[in-house]
């Protein structure tokens, strides 16, 4: 028996598949064994209601897709009366993606979410390119950082999770502040800022002009940045960018992650989360590997 | 709604932009309803990530076919047209809502461009309960006017307008639609494929009190309903709403079209 449990903080995981925020929902149910994933993580939730970014919001690039959704949202309250709900019935823990136009509005969604027993952990948004002007995002300050996992940490004992960006000069200042600031782990990482245009009509290919960069063509940044971030911190990694198949995901936790996220792939392949644990299990079976776990960090550089 | 692979029995061009694709659904057991949409793997994934929605042509419940008429518009659509007769094809459908035909009376299609494809398979529908079908087809020039022939012998009458002859102007379409509204007994309005006849349309179905729907189109990631992508705004009673084309459509009531 291959054992593909992994811990990220106090939760345990059956395995170390899960989505990335913002590409999964309940309507995969007819396509996606959603009780096979080691954790649920619904779309990113803002404190009110929010319409999103003008469209287009995709568009297709060489190995990936640029979005600019801008986080689409009904607000916290139908949040908690309708969607966490409606995960009730499966198995796999909750980890809820939240977004705050400032720290005070994460403290405020970290604190509501608090008192919910269904979730399982929090992972905070400090890095959606989409939100502010130009893709400012607070993960982009390390001392921003700080502050906002210090003021998320004072309100809530759940396991907090910071997603980082990967627009930054040096990951690690911001992930050791992050560590430093109170987080239990870290998502490595959310979109690179991005554009591209219409060369026939010269228009932006996306409506905000610029949006995030994902898919099998970031993989190889987002593979540095789980190495780097690493070496520099002893937080469990959640790897997240451009994982298609198991190679991939066996590649990110070879780099330093204990799990990985899963997004553009389920948009080409609605079950890419449950074929890529069955090739995970395959890859520890033809490697006589117990235990998915003692690849963490890995990387043979002798 | 399911992920399957369909066997592609012929992949052809119909006219310089068009072209037609006939799948073996024989495996897949589905209810398609006229103005839903398969998402279509079109090609490499590393070129192409993206799937590409395609609304129904004609589902053909007895032999069990699926079809697409699809504008070469893109790179996705491209990959397309170099699948060959044998080829499977990866498939996620069906998806998003349908027309709805009216009780009784009979039924104005206004098409333009690609939009006749998704029109198509609801003149369909609708002549397989007897209803009686006009179909107005605008392009921009006469090659460009497609399924006319087979409009006309599933028993539609069709009416054609094109730019080059200068036939297409709203205020034409307008005059023709009223005409026939006045004497053909027509008590639904259906529309796709231009924002301009959208507009017309909704202001007809207003006018002559018909029920009246429209189906769009969108750039789509999942299709599904997850990612969002495919956001466009709807009017419902005062309020404007932010809605999936997706799922919530990609039919609205024209009433709720938001149309600049």
């Amino acid at each position: 028996m291959t054992d593909l449990t992994v811990k990220i903080s106090s939760l345990t995981l059956k395995n170390p598949i899960m989505p990335a925020s913002g590409t999964f929902g309940s309507e995969l149910a007819p396509l996606l064994d959603i009780n096979r994933l080691g954790a649920i993580v619904p779309k990113s939730i803002t404190l009110s209601e929010r319409g999103g970014n003008q469209t287009p919001r995709v568009c297709e690039t060489d190995g990936g897709m640029i979005n600019s959704i801008g986080i689409q949202s009904k607000g916290i309250e139908h949040y908690i009366a309708n969607i966490l709900p409606s995960y009730q019935d499966f198995e796999p823990p909750l980890i809820a993606s939240i977004s705050g136009e400032s720290i005070e509005e994460f403290e405020n969604l970290a604190e509501r979410l608090d008192r919910e027993p269904s979730v399982a952990a929090l992972e905070l948004n400090i890095s959606c390119p989409n939100l502010r002007d130009h893709g400012q995002a607070f993960g982009m300050s390390a001392d921003t950082t700080y502050q906002l996992l210090g003021k998320v940490r004072a309100v809530t004992t759940k396991p907090l999770i910071a997603k980082l960006t990967p627009n930054v000069t040096r990951i690690q200042d911001i992930a050791e502040a992050a560590e430093r600031g109170g987080a239990d782990a870290l998502t490595v990482a959310n979109t690179f800022l991005a554009m591209a245009i219409d060369t026939e009509s010269r228009k932006p290919r996306i409506g905000n002009v610029m949006g995030g960069l994902s898919g099998a063509a970031v993989k190889p940044l987002i593979v540095r940045f789980i190495y780097q971030v690493h070496q520099a911190t002893n937080l469990p990694i959640i790897g997240s960018g451009g994982v298609m198949n198991g190679q991939d995901a066996i590649e990110m936790i070879l780099a330093g992650a204990s799990a990985v996220q899963v997004g553009t792939a389920t948009f080409i392949q609605p079950n890419a989360m449950n074929t890529i644990t069955d090739e995970i299990t395959d890859y520890l079976v033809r490697h006589h590997i117990s235990a998915v776990k003692d690849l963490i960090g890995q990387v043979n550089l002798d | 709604m399911k992920t399957f692979n369909a066997k592609i029995m012929t992949n052809q061009s119909v006219s310089t932009r068009y072209w037609q694709i006939t799948l073996d659904v024989s495996a897949i057991d589905m209810p398609v309803q006229p103005g839903q949409f398969f998402h279509i793997q079109c090609g490499d994934a590393w070129k192409n990530p993206l799937r590409r929605p395609l609304s129904v042509y004609h589902y053909n419940r007895e032999l069990r076919t699926l079809e697409f008429l699809y504008l070469v518009k893109g790179t996705g659509t491209q990959q397309l047209t170099l699948k060959k007769k044998g080829d499977m094809l990866n498939l996620i459908g069906p998806l998003g809502q349908g027309f709805t035909l009216p009780e009784q009376g009979a039924l104005l299609l206004v098409a333009r461009g690609v939009g006749v494809a998704t029109l198509h398979a609801l003149a369909r529908e609708a002549r397989s309960e007897n209803k009686r079908v006009h179909v107005i087809i605008s392009a921009r020039t006469p090659e460009d006017l497609l399924t006319v022939e087979t409009l006309t012998h599933i028993g539609a009458t069709v009416h054609t307008v094109t730019d080059e002859e200068e036939t297409s102007s709203v205020e034409s379409v307008r005059s023709l639609s009223e005409k026939l509204i006045r004497e053909e007994g027509i008590s639904a309005i259906y529309t796709c494929g231009s924002r301009r006849l959208s507009k017309l349309v909704q202001e007809l179905a207003d006018e002559y009190q018909l029920k009246g729907e429209l189906a769009t189109e969108a750039h789509m990631a999942c299709g599904i309903g997850d990612c969002y992508a495919c956001a466009c705004t709807i009017r419902k009673g005062n309020q404007l709403k932010t809605v999936r084309v997706c799922t919530d459509g990609p039919v609205f009531p024209i009433s709720q079209a938001v149309l600049q």
